[in-house]
């Protein structure tokens, strides 16, 4: 028992060295996930901040000009130009000056004052979809506030009814409160699935592979061996990306520490799992860098990470549950902001754990089974 | 033998070398045609951000015909899946739970406050987690309240005096379907991903086995080898482009507006981009370990964050702004999703190829420059 305990040591220790020793490749583990996350965690929003648009009025009556300048005054938006023509509204359009144009026919104020419903015309490029669908929304909740203040100016009755919104979590309804905690997890996996992936295909490459083989190591405590380094380094980075979540961007961390560590800690023993089947099964390092793509890429984009699980078609959403990210995410977001607990959260560790149990298991196996 | 025909010579036998080495091994395939196949198949179908089925809680506190047709109007939205909740504790616990994404709150005096005061509260909670899919909920839910507040004046006989009302036409996407802009940038992660991170890859096992250096000292000049390793990869990665654009056309329904030349000539210029990104990363890192790691960083993780594929540019800090002019992927995103959207913009293609050109130069040259500083 010691005696493996002491081999699985040191074996362990030299897997560090392997990746820390290079110069290069310390710089590659540490720099760019902080690079990362700082861009990416401005980068990566869908709040909407000084979207060009452009204003064509062609009213210019004291009712449409408050109304415009409500819209150029509010945060999301910035007025690029006052246009003259309609003609001047599609080149702007079409070569990306602008995101939209409000047009303001002339009658806007007549129809206004004799009660009639004034049309404000919006124009909108949409080549990206979701900002088409934001800006109209931004625009609504102007233009009803708009016509409460007009409805109360000129003695009109208000609605009988009004819509009281209040969003749970994430008052401001802030999208880098739902970003950042999903880049903790995505970070987590790039760097555990890179450590990993090359281990045993370097080996297998160089032909130590064998001669580790036939040591008197036993194949699980390879595996151990050869999963510590992945787990340090990953709890290690983790940890660093976790504490700047929380110190720089400011995301409320309102639940758990202790569930949130349970969940990453399941999470990247499952990044270590698949790092490390698929680093047994590839005779290169280069077919252990593309099988490490050819699950990182699906299983960024199916996480949730970016887009909703909810949207996807049965199937994919099938797909998604192979997926350790996914469980991860929502353990990350739930404890950030939602202040969940273990109990809440019982349901996403086990999905992890099996991904980790059958990975690990499969790798072992592989270790002695792969050979050409 | 005269130079020219030897320089022929020369640059036959170097594509012949990669050519057949790409054969041999099977995984370049794979990743030029399986993968974008793969990847495209996934994503065309997984990526949306089109909010639908939206689980919705109801809570009516009590019923009447006021409730009633304000419930109907959320059952009969194509947005919402509506679920009513017997009471307002039990609708928090399922939104605490994941088990709904919204709750619609009307209290017991609801329709008293309605018909009195014409003030009755619509409480309503949604879960602020995905700040972007719970500001499209908010919108949804505005829409059916306003078209509910319309029906409920005309049924009391007279019209609901709505002072200005918003009229949108989304140019180039009349329908909103974000498939129509996320499918074309994922042509764009696409070829990124085969161009730098195979040539990066590829390269650097040269480097690590020294036969680059073995290479070198051959009559074959550099740029011979550089046209000669890249050619083969140019290939091989625009038959990708083009199995991707026709699943673009043909699975996922995605108009192209522009004409296909002036797609194929801006994907053949990317294809050079990343294929001179690749050949760079490879001279600067030693081993493919490296490589690996700063084609990943430098690569997919940019382009599917930084390039405007799914997130707006405009909205980023100024700072980051700046750094986005730096990912060639974002340049080949505009003229993406203007081909196939908006048609031939030529102001729009001219600049964002004149930025492609700049930076595949910089790249090669950068690249030729680093090789040639190893052998000293």
């Amino acid at each position: 028992m010691q005696q493996s305990l002491h081999r699985i040591v040191a074996l362990a220790i030299k897997e560090l060295l392997a990746v820390l020793k290079d110069r290069k490749s310390r710089i590659v583990l540490v720099v760019p996930p902080i690079l990362q996350l700082l861009v990416f965690g401005y980068a990566a929003t869908f709040d909407l901040h000084d979207i060009p648009i452009a204003i064509y009025n062609e009213d210019r009556s004291a009712p449409s000009r408050e109304l415009v300048a409500r819209v150029t005054g509010s945060p999301p938006f910035h007025l690029y130009a006052k246009l003259e023509n309609e003609a001047q509204i599609a080149p702007l359009i079409d070569n990306k000056d602008v995101l939209a144009v409000l047009h303001l026919e002339r009658r806007f104020s007549v129809d206004l004052y004799q009660g009639r419903t004034a049309k404000m015309q919006l124009i909108i490029d949409g080549r990206n979809s979701n900002t088409a669908l934001l800006v109209q929304g931004y625009l609504r909740t102007i233009i009803s506030d708009f016509n409460l203040d007009w409805a109360r100016r000129h003695g009109q009755p208000p609605p009988p009814a009004t819509l009281q919104v209040r969003p749970w979590f994430n008052a401001n309804l802030e999208s880098r409160w739902f970003i950042v905690p999903g880049i903790v997890g995505l970070l987590s996996l790039v760097i555990t699935t890179i450590v990993t992936s090359l281990s045993v295909a370097r080996e297998r490459e160089a032909g130590t592979f064998d001669q580790l083989l036939v040591t008197p190591l036993r194949p699980v405590e390879i595996l151990i061996g050869k999963s510590v380094p992945g787990v340090m380094i990953g709890l290690f980075e983790g940890s660093f990306i976790l504490l700047m979540a929380v110190l720089w961007f400011e995301v409320p961390l309102r639940g758990s520490l202790g569930a949130l560590y349970i969940g990453m800690f399941l999470f990247i023993l499952s990044g270590v799992g698949i790092g490390l089947m698929i680093s047994s099964l590839a005779v290169t390092q280069q077919q252990g860098m593309l099988g490490a793509f050819l699950f990182m890429v699906p299983a960024v984009i199916l996480s949730g990470f970016a887009t909703p699980i909810a949207n996807m078609p049965t199937v994919v959403q099938w797909i998604t549950c192979l997926d350790p990210l996914r469980y991860f995410l929502i353990i990350l977001r739930g404890v950030f902001l939602e202040g969940d607990s273990y109990s809440l959260l019982l349901h996403y560790y086990w999905p992890m754990a099996i991904i980790a149990l059958v990975t690990l298991s499969s790798a072992s196996w592989l270790f002695r089974h792969r050979m050409n | 033998m005269n130079p020219a025909t030897a320089m022929r010579m020369r640059l036959l036998a170097m594509f012949r070398k990669e050519s057949l080495q790409i054969l041999r091994d099977p995984s370049s395939i794979a990743i030029a045609f399986v993968m974008p196949m793969f990847l495209l198949l996934l994503f065309g179908y997984g990526v949306s951000l089109d909010a639908r089925h939206i689980r919705l809680a109801l809570v009516v506190e009590q019923a009447d015909a006021n409730t009633a047709s304000l419930t109907g109007a959320f059952q009969h939205s194509d947005f919402f899946l509506p679920e009513a909740y017997r009471n307002i504790q039990q609708a928090e616990q399922a939104l605490r739970a994941h088990e709904v994404d919204g709750i619609v709150w009307l209290r017991t005096d609801f329709s008293a406050r309605l018909l009195a005061t014409g003030k009755a509260p619509i409480g309503v909670f949604i879960n602020g987690v995905d700040a972007n899919q719970a500001r499209i909920t908010e919108g949804y839910i505005e829409g059916v309240w306003q078209v509910w507040l319309a029906d409920f004046a005309r049924a009391r006989g007279h019209e609901l005096a709505v002072p200005v009302t918003l009229e949108p036409r989304v140019w180039f996407n009349a329908a909103v379907r974000s498939r129509n802009f996320l499918v074309p940038g994922l042509i764009a992660i696409i070829m990124t991903l085969t161009g730098a991170m195979l040539t990066s890859m590829v390269v650097a096992r040269e480097w690590e086995r020294g036969t680059m250096e073995a290479l070198m000292v051959t009559p074959i000049r550099i740029w011979e080898i550089t046209i000669g390793k890249l050619l083969p990869y140019f290939v091989l990665g625009m038959g990708g482009m083009l199995m991707s654009v026709a699943m673009a056309l043909w699975l996922f329904d995605v108009p192209l507006r522009g004409s296909f030349w002036v797609l194929t000539a801006a994907a053949a210029l990317y294809m050079m981009v990343a294929l001179g990104m690749g050949l760079l990363i490879s001279t600067v890192a030693r081993n493919q370990f490296v490589a690996g790691q700063i084609a990943l960083v430098t690569t997919f993780l940019p382009a599917f964050i930084l390039s405007g594929f799914i997130f707006q540019i405009n909205s980023m800090p100024t700072v980051i702004q700046t750094i986005t002019h730096l990912i060639p992927a974002r340049y080949f995103v505009a003229i993406l999703q203007t081909v196939f959207m908006a048609g031939d913009i030529w102001p729009v293609l001219i600049a964002n190829s004149a930025a492609l050109v700049l930076m595949m130069l910089v790249f090669l040259g950068l690249a030729r420059r680093n090789a040639r500083k190893r052998l000293d």
